[in-house]
């Protein structure tokens, strides 16, 4: 086992936990402040992923599609929220269940109207073939995954920690009716986070595009994915997602190398320890 | 008693109906009730939990489907007989249930459901990963019934002796005082606590008992198909099974039957017309979670409460505990 | 309350136990022996003179639709150029979707067959959906064609008189002679990545048996849970062993993602590779890019085929569906050709099951778009096997194009049937040459 190939290793992993920091983040966020357990979130990924595929074949321009993909998911997060949960609002389960409903609704319509065959999107011209640094070759494209991982986290600290926006969230996480009290539009708030969350999860569908592809069926691995990172994270925090998606990246890439029959286990196993032992997650308050 | 006696000249026309069933219809439709009987004992059973503990579950099929292998094994790897292999699995399935429950249990809302939704996960990535025992996902081949329940109509009757059996079950635990405490427990936990009342243990033996019921369901499938493969434990099972409780009405114990019927004969009686099963399934999920909350047993008792009598349905548990508690000791003595 | 509901389940259990003898099986019910395929034409639903009932499964829902509606067009295609009347009887279709998922496979079986009333069933695409409708088949005798489910075993080891493989194919049918190809070509070492489920190790085994027979050595075995969304690792640990060629099986969206990953990380042109038909299939090369140009593998279907009944069909779909066909596509096609000749020649009598299997399975025929195809004594056709490069045709579109030809191949290779069945199927756990 040489240096080069658990250099290797360790950049798949991060890339992978990049990816899954995206859309965790979002589904973390909507469940901190709503108490929502988004179960459409895989479907929003899956569907943002074909708008997005749609846009390049249109303008072939993959940053336009990345944008696009993120604005429709965003409004279609809205539509949803606006239109069907809020007449459960404070209801966790009707919720959740609902949320189950759209995504079996989502995940089939998005067959009917993009076809079953497995496609992906191809990246930019800039960001296709590879670097080389020092003794690893690795592709540019998952050096810019990252690159959009450790952004979002970024503006997302940025957001929570620095303006008003962030303190009115934080405080919801707490106590949601205090904020209402204090005479917020608590409604508009929630409808801006669902919208942030459900849009990050449309843009992630287009930067997975690339490597993962997009298939039927692909909106439900990848939420299972963003169940375990938010489950060992935590629910509702933001240093929970970041965690988690790199403990559940590096666990699932170094995995399947060094333990190969045990690849599904290496990510339930630490899961379900973690729930016996916190039920709560690593950074989960509530 | 008129309320009653309705009830027990309609359970008696049920009966009635569903003796002739085979008399009068062609091995496809026997196959579908046999299906619903099986389908409404893991509605039932999810109900249990959802309905008179308050914790929803996700993961219920694949508790189901442990006893659907654990029998499928038995009888096509081992020469184990019978009479052992069906306690087996069903012993299996309450003791994976009890596994379950001593995590699950400790939380509850939304974050209980995820908590199953993950052991339901694990139980497919065994079913789907031990491939020397499970077969992976080609499954666990002829599972045969014994000889003299091997023609379709024969194993019908064994379905419904013991689906009659079972609902009777569930129908004494949710009325027995130990229901009555689950209830109290699903109103306010910390109530019931300061009462003396051991909570955890409570949702623990609920659980376990779910265990137990849902098991029975997964052998009489094993048998029913002949075969189970990780299709059956897979985490769109256990939305069904949840979906069943829920439209046919939480908290109705028998709704889970009525929400098995309308889900499966709803499944074949679309796939005339379009094979979008999905879309319809989901689009189910969001009207009843909208419009139909109670579900459909839910909806037609308050419907009836509000036509027969002009005070609400609160009061009644309250004659029936006594009753129910009364009847139980004297079976219990007379046996 | 309680104690009327007691009474009322001791009285139903009575009155059960005085009907169920009493009941008697409708005439939809079948038997449950398999014996009773030879003796069930007397039960046979249709009349010789009504219309022949063809149910037909394939998923339409789930993962696999994409596939299942290739299937389909490639079923239609046939009947809509030659039309629908066969030695004088009308052939009726009647089309249901399994979902990819063997529960549902089953009950649809179970509605074409008891509430349909379909003389026999054709279609499914999932190893476990066939599995399943195979062993209600096995039940009830009904016939069953498989023209796409590959599993090794249902016309070998635990074969079932009236499950055969039309226009089919056993997953390690085309790779005993690709492993052999690799050994000849001076390749003196391999690592194997493929999907970690049956139809994985069956090709993957077919290879290494006569690839380490031909002196070949197996370095290593990789296999990858179904749904891999990143095979970087895998190629983390190829580029470790470096061996001299590389066999892959990979089906669905796993295909594209391994043939991206090795381009992109440099692989292709360093290392041979050697893929399995569903690699590059035409289902799968359709979404891929230029890194699929080049790539080789191995299949019993080219649609670049340099023959008049390969290039007229692949031009015919063509024109009505606007794509190249896949191999779902043509198998359901090539099937339809089969048993159209199958009824014609029982001149239109397929009541007498057992016999109708007898004259489906003695049909031979030159001009299918796959090649000559005849099927053997255990159900499996016998036919030809082509190592295919992947090139662009000169509308742009990428296909695969035939390098050589193994003609007539059976699914026991050069082996003697008795001495191949007499080895356990192929599994991770045989991988016959390969020691770990």
């Amino acid at each position: 086992m040489s240096t080069t190939f658990l250099l290797f290793q360790l950049m798949n992993g991060i890339t992978f936990a990049a990816l899954l920091f995206l859309l965790a983040s979002g589904f973390t966020l909507i469940f901190g402040l709503m108490r929502v357990v988004s179960l459409t979130h895989g479907a929003f990924y899956l569907v943002g992923g074909y708008v997005g595929l749609t846009v390049i074949r249109l303008t072939g321009n993959f940053f336009i599609g990345l944008i696009v993909a993120a604005i429709v998911i965003g409004l279609l997060g809205i539509l949803i929220e606006r239109g069907l949960l809020r007449f459960v609002r404070g209801e966790t389960l009707p919720q959740v269940l609902l949320t189950i409903g759209l995504a079996f609704i989502m995940g089939d319509a998005s067959l009917v109207i993009w076809g079953g065959d497995p496609v992906s999107i191809p990246p930019p011209e800039f960001l296709r073939g590879s670097i080389t640094v020092g003794p690893l070759t690795y592709p540019r494209y998952r050096f810019f995954v990252v690159f959009v991982g450790v952004l979002v986290a970024a503006i997302l600290w940025v957001l929570q920690a620095k303006t008003r926006l962030g303190a009115i969230i934080r405080a919801g996480v707490d106590d949601i009716e205090m904020v209402d009290a204090l005479g917020i539009n608590i409604k508009l708030v929630f409808s801006g986070v669902f919208l942030v969350g459900a849009a990050l999860a449309g843009l992630t569908g287009v930067m997975g595009g690339p490597f993962l592809s997009l298939y039927p069926g692909a909106d439900s691995e990848i939420l299972l994915f963003g169940l375990v990172v938010v489950i060992i994270g935590g629910l509702g925090s933001l240093e929970g997602a970041i965690v988690g998606s790199l403990v559940v990246g590096l666990l699932d890439t170094f995995g399947k190398a060094l333990f190969p029959e045990l690849s599904y286990f290496t990510i339930f196993g630490p899961m379900a320890i973690m729930l016996a032992l916190r039920p709560r997650g690593l950074f989960g308050r509530i | 008693m008129t309320s009653q006696r309705f009830k027990l000249v309609g359970l008696l026309v049920l009966l009635a109906f569903a003796i002739g069933v085979p008399q009068i219809t062609t091995s496809f439709y026997v196959n579908l009730v046999m299906e619903i009987m099986i389908f409404g004992i893991l509605a039932m059973s999810i109900d249990i939990l959802a309905g008179y503990c308050g914790l929803t579950p996700l993961g219920h099929a694949g508790i189901f489907g442990i006893a659907s292998y654990v029998v499928g094994y038995l009888i096509t790897k081992t020469t184990v007989p019978l009479y052992f292999t069906v306690p087996l699995g069903i012993l299996a399935s309450t003791l994976v249930a009890a596994l379950f429950a001593t995590i699950a249990i400790r939380t509850s809302g939304v974050y209980f459901l995820m908590v199953t939704l993950a052991e339901g996960m694990i139980v497919w990535g065994v079913a789907y990963r031990w491939a020397s025992v499970t077969g992976a996902e080609n499954g666990i081949r002829g599972i045969a019934r014994p000889e003299m329940v091997s023609q379709y109509w024969q194993y019908y009757y064994v379905v419904l002796v013991v689906f009659i059996i079972i609902a009777a079950m569930m129908y004494r635990l949710v009325n027995s005082p130990f229901g009555l405490t689950l209830k109290g427990i699903r109103e306010s936990e910390s109530r019931m606590r300061t009462l003396g009342y051991n909570v955890t243990l409570h949702k623990f033996i609920g659980f376990t008992a779910t265990g137990f019921f849902a098991g029975v369901g997964g052998v009489l499938y094993a048998m029913y198909n002949g075969f189970i493969s990780p299709s059956t434990v897979e985490f769109a099972k256990s939305a069904e099974g949840l979906l069943m409780t829920i439209v046919g009405g939480t908290g109705t114990l028998f709704g889970g039957v009525i929400g098995a019927a309308v889900i499966i004969l709803t499944r074949n009686i679309v796939s005339l017309y379009t094979s979008r099963w999905p879309i319809i399934m989901g689009t189910i999920f969001v009207v009843t979670i909208l419009f139909a909350r109670k579900g459909l047993l839910g909806g037609v008792r308050s419907l009836f409460d509000r036509m027969t009598q002009t005070q609400p349905r609160k009061p009644q548990p309250k004659e029936v505990k006594p009753e129910a508690a009364e009847t139980i000791n004297k079976r219990t003595s007379s046996q | 309350m309680m104690k009327k509901f007691w009474i009322v389940l001791v009285v139903g259990l009575v009155l059960t136990a005085c009907a169920a003898p009493a009941a008697t099986p409708t005439p939809t019910s079948a038997p449950p022996t398999p014996a009773a395929v030879s003796s069930s034409s007397s039960s046979a639903p249709a009349a010789a003179t009504g219309s022949i009932k063809i149910g037909v499964m394939a998923p339409q829902t789930g993962t696999l639709a994409a596939s299942g509606k290739d299937m389909l067009d490639g079923w239609n295609l046939y009947w809509n150029q030659k039309g629908t009347t066969i030695a004088g009887r009308k052939i009726e279709v009647f089309i249901e979707d399994d979902a990819g998922n063997p529960d549902t496979a089953l009950s649809k079986a179970r509605l074409l067959v008891e509430q349909r009333g379909v003389d026999m069933l054709v279609g499914n695409l999932a190893a476990n959906t066939g599995l399943a409708v195979a062993e209600y088949a096995k039940g009830n005798g009904v016939p069953y064609f498989i023209p796409v489910i590959a599993a090794d075993d249902l016309t070998q080891r635990s074969r079932i008189p009236n499950v055969v493989r039309l226009a089919g194919w056993t997953s390690s049918q085309t790779t005993h002679p690709l492993g052999e190809y690799a050994a000849k070509q001076g390749y003196k070492t391999v690592v194997t990545l493929a999907q970690d489920y049956a139809f994985g190790h069956e090709n993957v085994g077919g290879f290494v048996r006569t690839f380490t027979e031909n002196g070949g050595k197996v370095l290593a075995q990789l296999w990858n849970p179904i749904g891999t969304p990143d095979f970087s690792s895998y190629l983390a640990q190829i580029q470790n062993y470096n061996p001299d060629v590389v066999f892959v099986e990979e089906t669905g969206a796993d295909c594209g993602r391994f043939v991206k990953a090795w381009n992109e990380f440099g692989l292709k042109g360093k290392i041979a590779l050697l893929g399995n038909e569903t690699l590059v299939d035409q289902s799968l090369l359709r979404g891929m890019g230029p890194e699929a140009e080049g790539v080789l593998s191995v299949g019993k279907f080219a649609e670049g085929r340099n023959a008049p009944e390969t290039a007229n069909f692949v031009a015919e779909y063509d024109k009505a569906y606007k794509l190249l066909p896949s191999y779902y596509a043509v198998n359901m096609y090539a099937a339809a050709q089969l048993l159209a000749a199958a009824i014609e020649k029982s001149g239109g009598n397929v009541s007498d099951r057992a016999a109708f299997i007898k004259t489906a399975k003695s049909i031979d025929l030159s001009n299918t778009p796959l090649g000559p195809i005849k099927t053997d004594e255990y159900g499996n056709p016998i036919l030809n096997v082509y190592l295919r490069k992947v090139e662009k045709r000169s509308d742009g579109r990428l296909w695969n194009v035939v390098v050589q030809t193994w003609p007539n191949v059976s699914q026991f290779w050069t082996y003697k049937p008795e001495d191949y069945l007499k080895n356990p199927v192929y599994s991770r756990d045989y991988q016959p040459g390969f020691t770990k």
